[in-house]
């Protein structure tokens, strides 16, 4: 192509990304989802996606009603995990107040518990737990027998003399205090980012066939190519800014830590939503109406999300799993995400994940590329 | 209202979306995918946690808490270094998820009366689930250790025994957790996907001059547009019951037909929102948006569904009061792990109740008949 014909190519790609804009912007409500979407999906799931189990409603039962059986008590409501939100002198309120929902646990000390104690006969403390959630019984069974443990080696060392046992110190680096917050909010810029790329331009092509606009534009002079840069092209700005826009609140609102470098975070997150674009260009041209490309997006976003990495461990997946979280762009951007903001790693540590980032982006281009041109 | 009317609309509808195949074949393929997703895919029952061990002491003592970290199944030590300086490049290596450090005097402490002996595990933060869940596994295995050595060659038990009796769900599986409440999950998507786009479309495709031309009433429009959705619901969650059941076990100890009943009512005031925003609107783009943000993003992470309402931020909890989703989690984990009946149940059913009448009365009013608007 000539210089000439460049310019004139450059400018029907200007003309067609600054309709898109206009199109998308032209009512403001669009403006306002499109920009304060992802600041609330941001917050839901930076304060909602908690693995820390706290506060576990705990319903009593203290048959003993001593100073001991109340440091037993004590002892498990200073830990923080466990708040005491009923007491009751039937054991069946128990089950009841497990039936309803309204204690997840429930503690049942026995009449003669510090007598027992005293006398060294070893009382037994029920306790019963609501399964149902499997993940916070499975924790608050765990933080339970640890407090109680602790309880009874402190009473037998007081007594006796007796050996204290081991103390575990346990220090955490990069997030010292194990919050899954500050683990969790950098993935959830990824998940955003790849939900608004695929949303906009999975609905760019078919809203155009639906609506009966596509005619026009094929009638145009736009080339192929030209048309489908302008329309990625509006739809990988916003990501940009709404990438931008999270981060921030992140970094501000969340006081998550950014140890690694912006530069290489940017380039993550070009080469990511490049990825991501050519995906919704693919479902676009493959759908025939907006609600199928929407259903079609979701067959492929719950499973990108779940084999992520994001909420749930990569590891423990059953091997097939695992190797299908392989071809999943977001699993590759996530561990570059929280690499660059928690453990501050670069290019030098996160070379494999660029490169099949890159790979995939430049697989994903040429195929959408293709059939783009074909579905035309 | 007139039902031939009603019926109609219900009618021109389910052409719609029977004519649409491909969207039809993925409303009812996604219930049975996602729940195969969550049901093999995702379990939190970490093992074989990757660490390294430094023992400064080298006694048997030492050795035997090595034992009892491996014997556990829940750590593999990949390593034993030799100096404390190795210890930082294992964990910035990613080779292992922590370091067991047992200090000098491990032996001698241990044996001392009265006096803790200490060892230190240093974990990789980065990955805050999984190192939670291996602090947990450590304490667990050395407050057991340290029990069992401090009660070596005496008679005696410990001072205190923990009886522990696990209700609804005594293998604690995380499946019998999540089947139930995936079938929340999935109407909330359902009645996203489907309805939200359902009255938007009209306008975008200009259809709505003709519908307006017509002598429906409005109730009658979204009640009719409702109806072929609601089958597809109701369907879907059969299927996922049922699948639920026969894949993976989960037992039904409750009554099916108070199930029904209530999924009824949640679907009613799910897909009511939904033909809300839609109405609403007027953008299919945008419906979806909302929709999605409004009734799936809240089903999935306020529902109580996977993460557990009482360790979230008290604003937040309060939050939840306003996602019917929440209560109908409650309602399916109550009928089909506890077993329990409307005797329980009825506030959440009287909540349920409330919304699907208030979906309804939404949806009807923000449908708007006139042209310009």
């Amino acid at each position: 192509m000539s210089r000439e014909g460049w310019r004139l190519s450059w400018l029907r790609i200007r003309r067609m990304v600054a309709k898109e804009l206009r199109q998308l912007f032209r009512d403001d409500k669009t403006k306002r989802v499109i920009f304060v979407s992802p600041i609330i999906q941001l917050i839901l799931f930076g304060y909602a996606v908690n693995t820390d189990v706290r506060n576990v409603t705990t319903a009593l039962v203290d048959h003993d009603r001593t100073p001991e059986s109340r440091e037993l008590v004590a002892a498990l409501t200073a830990s923080g995990y466990f708040r005491v939100v009923i007491r009751s002198d039937g054991p069946a309120d128990l089950g009841l107040a497990l039936d309803q929902g309204r204690a997840v646990v429930g503690l049942e000390i026995p009449e003669g518990y510090a007598a027992d104690l005293a006398a060294g006969r070893a009382p037994a403390v029920q306790l019963l737990v609501d399964g149902t959630n499997s993940n916070t019984a499975t924790v608050a069974q765990g933080y339970a027998a640890r407090i109680v443990q602790q309880l009874g080696a402190r009473v037998m060392a007081s007594a006796g003399g007796a050996p204290a046992g081991i103390d575990l110190r346990a220090r955490a680096w990069f997030n010292p205090s194990l919050e899954s917050r500050v683990y969790n909010v950098p993935a959830v810029i990824g998940v955003i980012v790849l939900l608004m790329c695929l949303l906009l331009t999975a609905m760019a092509v078919v809203r155009e066939r639906e609506v009966g606009t596509l005619e026009q534009l094929l009638v145009s002079p736009l080339s192929a190519g030209e048309l489908m840069l302008g329309k990625t092209l509006p739809v990988a700005g916003i990501a940009l800014i709404q990438m931008a826009l999270v981060t921030t609140v992140a970094l501000l609102w969340f006081d998550v830590p950014l140890r690694g470098s912006i530069p290489t975070l940017l380039l993550a997150a070009a080469l990511f939503i490049l990825a991501g674009l050519s995906l919704g260009l693919l479902i676009s041209t493959f759908s025939a109406t907006q609600q199928e490309a929407f259903l079609a997006m979701f067959l492929f976003l719950l499973p990108a999300i779940i084999l992520s990495g994001f909420l749930y461990p990569i590891d423990t997946m059953p091997e097939l799993f695992q190797r299908l979280t392989l071809a999943n762009p977001l699993r590759h951007f996530l561990e570059i995400v929280r690499g660059i903001f928690l453990r501050g790693a670069g290019l030098s540590e996160l070379w494999v994940q660029f490169t099949v980032l890159a790979g995939m982006a430049a697989a994903g281009l040429t195929i959408a590329t293709h059939r783009f041109r074909a579905t035309l | 209202m007139d039902p031939v009317r009603l019926l109609a609309i219900a009618r021109k509808e389910w052409i719609q979306i029977r004519r649409d195949k491909r969207s039809l074949a993925l409303a009812f393929v996604l219930p049975l995918f996602l729940l195969l997703f969550f049901g093999y895919a995702i379990t939190w029952d970490v093992d074989d946690i990757p660490i390294a061990v430094l023992d400064q002491d080298r006694s048997s003592a030492s050795r035997e808490l090595i034992e009892a970290f491996e014997a556990s199944g829940y750590f593999t030590v990949m390593e034993h270094l030799e100096s404390a300086s190795d210890v930082g490049i294992e964990l910035i290596g990613d080779v292992v998820l922590g370091v067991l450090t047992i200090p000098p005097a491990y032996a001698r402490d241990l044996a001392a009366p009265g006096r803790a002996a200490e060892v230190q595990l240093l974990l990789d933060g980065s990955d805050a689930n999984t190192s939670t869940i291996a602090l947990n596994y450590a304490d667990a295995i050395v407050a057991r250790h340290g029990a069992r050595v401090a009660l070596a060659g005496r008679p005696a038990q410990l001072p205190i025994s923990l009886e522990v009796r696990t209700w609804y769900n005594p293998d604690l599986e995380s499946r019998h957790m999540i089947v139930p409440g995936l079938i929340a999950v999935i109407m909330s998507i359902i009645a996203a996907m489907l309805t939200a786009l359902t009255i938007a479309r009209e306008w975008e495709r200009g259809t709505m001059e003709q519908l307006a031309s017509t002598p429906v009433s409005r109730l009658e429009v979204v009640l009719g547009k409702l109806l072929p959705y609601l089958g597809i619901g109701l369907f879907d969650v059969a299927v996922t019951v049922s699948a639920g059941m026969l894949i993976f076990g989960t037992p039904l100890n409750g009554s099916v037909l108070l199930l029904a009943a209530l999924t009824f009512l949640f679907l009613v005031g799910a897909l009511g929102l939904g033909t809300f925003i839609s109405a609403a609107v007027k953008s299919q783009v945008l419906a979806m948006q909302i929709a999605m943000v409004s009734t799936y993003l809240p089903a999935v992470l306020l529902s109580g569904f996977m993460f557990d309402i009482a360790s979230m931020p008290v604003v937040l909890r309060g939050v939840t009061f306003l996602i019917p989703a929440r209560y109908f989690v409650t309602v399916t984990r109550g009928i089909f792990l506890k077993g329990v009946g409307a005797e329980v149940l009825w506030p959440q059913a009287t909540l349920m109740l409330l919304y699907a009448v208030l979906g309804l009365t939404l949806a009807t009013h923000a449908f708007k008949k006139e042209l310009q608007a």
